[in-house]
């Protein structure tokens, strides 16, 4: 056996004895992950174990190095383990703003003190984090955003609002941009990390269209920041903000079929009587099998350092564009049903609570229009874009 | 892994060479457009395809072939997509080739098919939507062997073939995968009625009429009555490479396209520089991505021989026709005017997308049997 078999091997058989079946079962929703952090209780014993004997291998984070809690796999080693995850329908161990972005940008950009201090605990899911990038006035345009940051010698002070911090009411610490210098646009921002407990920041949730409330406006107002808090250097924010993403990208790009399954929608819905609808589906699927086998290519060229750094825009735009292409089937193959907004029936309208939550995957992270912009730009290399 | 091995680049990087300097438009299809040419492809072109090698992509190295795979077949036709190089290689050295492989009719084949003497082709459709199961052209015992009569058409390079894999009924009846059986008819076989057709996109496809064509029964490839079988081997591998070869023809016509964007000017500024056109472009992109990673996929799990290879396959085509289908839209309408002219490169791509992305069935056929091999 080479080495991978082995591995495979060894593998398959400890998730075998660790994996609890109740965690084999798939996710009904978003509701079911497990986001931990100091305010998290667990949905079940299942869930919590699961967390533990991932956490201690490392595996919530199987690339990361394991000085910093990960299980310092290699990626042909990493992909073995997705594999074999996939294989058994395993849950996610742990689902988190911190591995899927800041995680990321702290590996490139963080001080070998601010790793060792801020990964394993996202690691191990002891820390929420949320992302305080987006304000009233600057969306698209993230630059130009103002939340003002202040040197006041021993600590930054910082003053100012974010706006659709996704779950910052239920985070443990912020990831910020902020305005260091009104000098230059980009080149005024620094990346700072600050605990949400701290003295003058207030959240307020925001009602979504699907009657949800996932995010809030976040309020600064004097707080306090110690000055080892800023990652990459002051007035260098952007490129760790860009970089960072990058990684979000992928990650929302990765919730275009339903979860990251790769099973049929058709197959989902069943027998279809409507031949038009039938034929939209299956025009769909196509699509969406299309799209997981791009998917595969694409992470396997990331591992391999052999992806465009634009590739995340790409692929950001056209999962969200297929997963909201999915809900409007879904809807229209549960017809009056899944108009129902508060039946038990439809557990309190979750299809419509659902295919109303899509229509945001094209917004956040960067819209699908800012996506084909940089496509344009850095990929097609269009004068002007 | 979905990354290209060495050999995999390398081979990539020669076809590229080869098709880039001697399959080009100019030279290639346009040459023998316009010089009326009966076959619609060079003979020597063909050649030197055996001369690389590359018409034993797919036979197997025992056989004297190469025996490489479907992945390979697949790097070679985008190539000739992007140039839409006429050759008979994607019916003759991938499609038949995986016919005939394992049938023992490999013996008598496949050393013409390594040297670029032989031209194969497949007849399977009786009317204009494809449709494999419903085959009714006959095969009726006689003596030692059959005798076949009915009609087929959209037989692309029937008229140049040396070998024509007919698909006929020797038993069931037209919508049974049962009762088909494949056979293997030579040039000019008595009783063979041949219309040589030149189609839209200036290849050549042969509607092909028997009358009492007899052949022996060693002429049977496979089984029969289990024609499916050698059947479905072939149109699996030449449906993943057409989405391939539609791939590269997706790929050349967007280039072409954005190229322009960068070099015409209107109303003082670059094309390109309008984001109308950006953002159509950007998509245009990543569909053409998307659709590569279907076709290696596909490619990839026939290599495997893996049980999902035939969804796959299905996904591959539909993918690929319909990127192809968007890419020589959108390059045709962001030429303007000089995109509607037959000086222009680009209406040629259009012109072999409509062919490509209807053999061996188009996207709607495809996504039917990916509602239908799913059970919806
Ligand atoms: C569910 C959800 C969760 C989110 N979570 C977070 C979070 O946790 N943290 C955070 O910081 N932010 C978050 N956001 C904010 C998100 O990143 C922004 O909404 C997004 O970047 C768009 O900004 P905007 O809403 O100001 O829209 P605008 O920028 O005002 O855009 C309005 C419209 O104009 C278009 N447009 C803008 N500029 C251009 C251009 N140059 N060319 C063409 N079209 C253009 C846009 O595409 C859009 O259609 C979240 C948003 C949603 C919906
Ligand atoms: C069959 C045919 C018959 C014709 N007959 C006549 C005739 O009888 N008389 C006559 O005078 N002309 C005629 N024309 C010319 C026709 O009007 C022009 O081709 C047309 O106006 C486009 O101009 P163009 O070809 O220079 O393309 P371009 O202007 O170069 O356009 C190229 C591409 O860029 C796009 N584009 C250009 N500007 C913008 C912008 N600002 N924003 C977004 N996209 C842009 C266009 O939509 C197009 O997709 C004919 C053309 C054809 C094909």
């Amino acid at each position: 056996m080479t080495d991978l078999e082995t591995f495979r091997a060894e593998t398959r058989a400890w998730l075998e004895v660790n994996c609890p079946p109740e965690m084999r079962e798939p996710m009904k929703s978003e509701d079911d992950a497990c986001w931990g952090g100091r305010k998290w209780t667990f949905q079940s014993d299942a869930q919590r174990q699961w967390l533990e004997v991932m956490a201690e291998r490392g595996w919530t984070v199987p690339d990361w190095p394991k000085d910093y809690g990960g299980g310092g796999l290699l990626p042909a080693e990493s992909k073995v383990l997705r594999e074999e995850l996939r294989a058994i329908g395993a849950r996610s161990p742990l689902t988190s703003f911190g591995i899927s972005m800041l995680g990321p940008a702290l590996l490139k950009y963080g001080t070998e003190e601010q790793k060792r201090r801020f990964l394993p605990e996202i690691a191990r899911g002891e820390i929420r984090w949320c992302q305080g990038y987006s304000e009233p006035g600057a969306g698209s345009d993230l630059a130009g955003l103002q939340t003002k940051c202040e040197d006041r010698g021993d600590h930054w002070l910082v003053n100012g609002q974010k706006v659709w911090t996704s779950y910052a009411d239920q985070a443990d610490w912020i990831f910020c941009l902020v305005r260091t210098s009104a000098e230059s646009k980009q080149g005024g921002i620094s990346f700072l990390l600050f605990d949400m407990e701290s003295p003058g920041v207030s959240t307020k949730p925001i009602l979504l269209i699907s009657g949800y409330s996932p995010f809030c406006e976040t309020f600064f107002d004097d707080v306090k920041v110690p000055k080892d808090q800023v990652v990459g250097g002051v007035n260098r924010g952007w490129d760790v903000a860009k970089y960072l993403l990058q990684h979000e990208r992928e990650m929302i790009s990765g919730m275009g079929l339903g979860g990251g399954g790769s099973a049929l929608l058709g197959k989902l819905l069943g027998t279809i009587e409507d031949p038009f609808l039938r034929a939209e589906v299956a025009a769909f699927d196509v699509d969406a099998l299309a799209f997981t086998a791009m998917s595969e290519h694409f992470l396997d060229q990331l591992k391999a350092g052999e992806a465009h750094p634009a590739m995340p825009s790409m692929m950001k735009y056209s999962g969200t564009e297929l997963n909201k292409r999915r809900h409007e089937l879904i809807m229209a193959a549960g017809g009056s049903d899944t108009l129902e907004w508060d039946s038990e029936r439809t557990r309190g309208g979750k299809p419509a609570r659902e295919w109303l939550r899509t229509k945001a995957n094209s917004i956040e992270g960067g819209t699908s229009e800012i996506q084909l912009g940089i496509v344009a730009k850095h990929i097609l290399r269009l004068p002007g874009a | 892994m979905t990354l290209l091995t060495d050999d995999q680049k390398q081979l990539q990087d020669m076809a590229r060479t080869f098709l880039g300097e001697e399959g080009t438009i100019k030279q290639q299809l346009r040459h023998w457009r316009d010089t009326g040419c009966k076959d619609g492809f060079g003979h020597g072109l063909w050649k030197q395809f055996a001369e690389l090698g590359l018409t034993g992509v797919a036979i197997p190295e025992d056989q004297g072939g190469l025996g490489l795979g479907a992945t390979e077949a697949a790097l070679v036709l985008e190539e000739i997509g992007r140039n839409l190089t006429p050759s008979p290689f994607l019916t003759t050295a991938v499609a038949a080739a995986k016919g005939l492989e394992g049938t023992g009719q490999g013996e008598r084949w496949f050393p013409g098919i390594l040297a670029g003497d032989t031209v194969a082709a497949l007849a399977i459709d009786e009317g204009k939507h494809h449709a494999p199961e419903q085959v009714a052209l006959e095969a009726r015992r006689q003596g030692n062997g059959f005798v076949l009569n009915g009609a087929k058409q959209f037989v692309v390079h029937g008229a140049s073939a040396d070998l024509v894999l007919v698909v006929a009924r020797t038993g069931g009846s037209p919508g049974e995968r049962e009762g088909v059986t494949l056979f293997a008819v030579e040039r000019g076989a008595s009783g063979l009625d041949v219309e040589n057709v030149t189609l839209t996109d200036s290849s050549k496809a042969a509607r092909l009429t028997f009358h009492d064509v007899a052949v022996d029964a060693d002429a049977v490839v496979g089984e029969v009555d289990g024609g499916w079988t050698p059947l479905s081997r072939a149109l699996a591998a030449g449906r993943a490479g057409s989405a391939a070869e539609l791939v590269g023809v997706a790929a050349g016509a967007s280039d072409m396209t954005v190229d322009y964007l960068k070099a015409r000017k209107q109303f003082g500024r670059l094309i390109g520089e309008f984001q109308a056109l950006q953002h159509r472009a950007a998509h245009l992109h990543s569909e053409i991505e998307i659709a590569r990673a279907a076709a290696w996929k596909a490619a990839e799990l026939l290599d495997r021989d893996a049980p999902q290879a035939e969804l796959m396959v299905y996904v591959a085509k539909a993918k690929a026709a319909r990127s192809a289908s968007l890419a020589v839209q959108e390059g045709v309408q962001m030429h303007g005017g000089i995109g509607m002219t037959d000086e222009h490169d680009i209406g040629l791509y259009m012109k072999r997308e409509a062919v490509l992305g209807s053999l061996w069935g188009d996207w709607r056929y495809h996504a039917r049997q990916v509602a239908e091999l799913s059970g919806y």
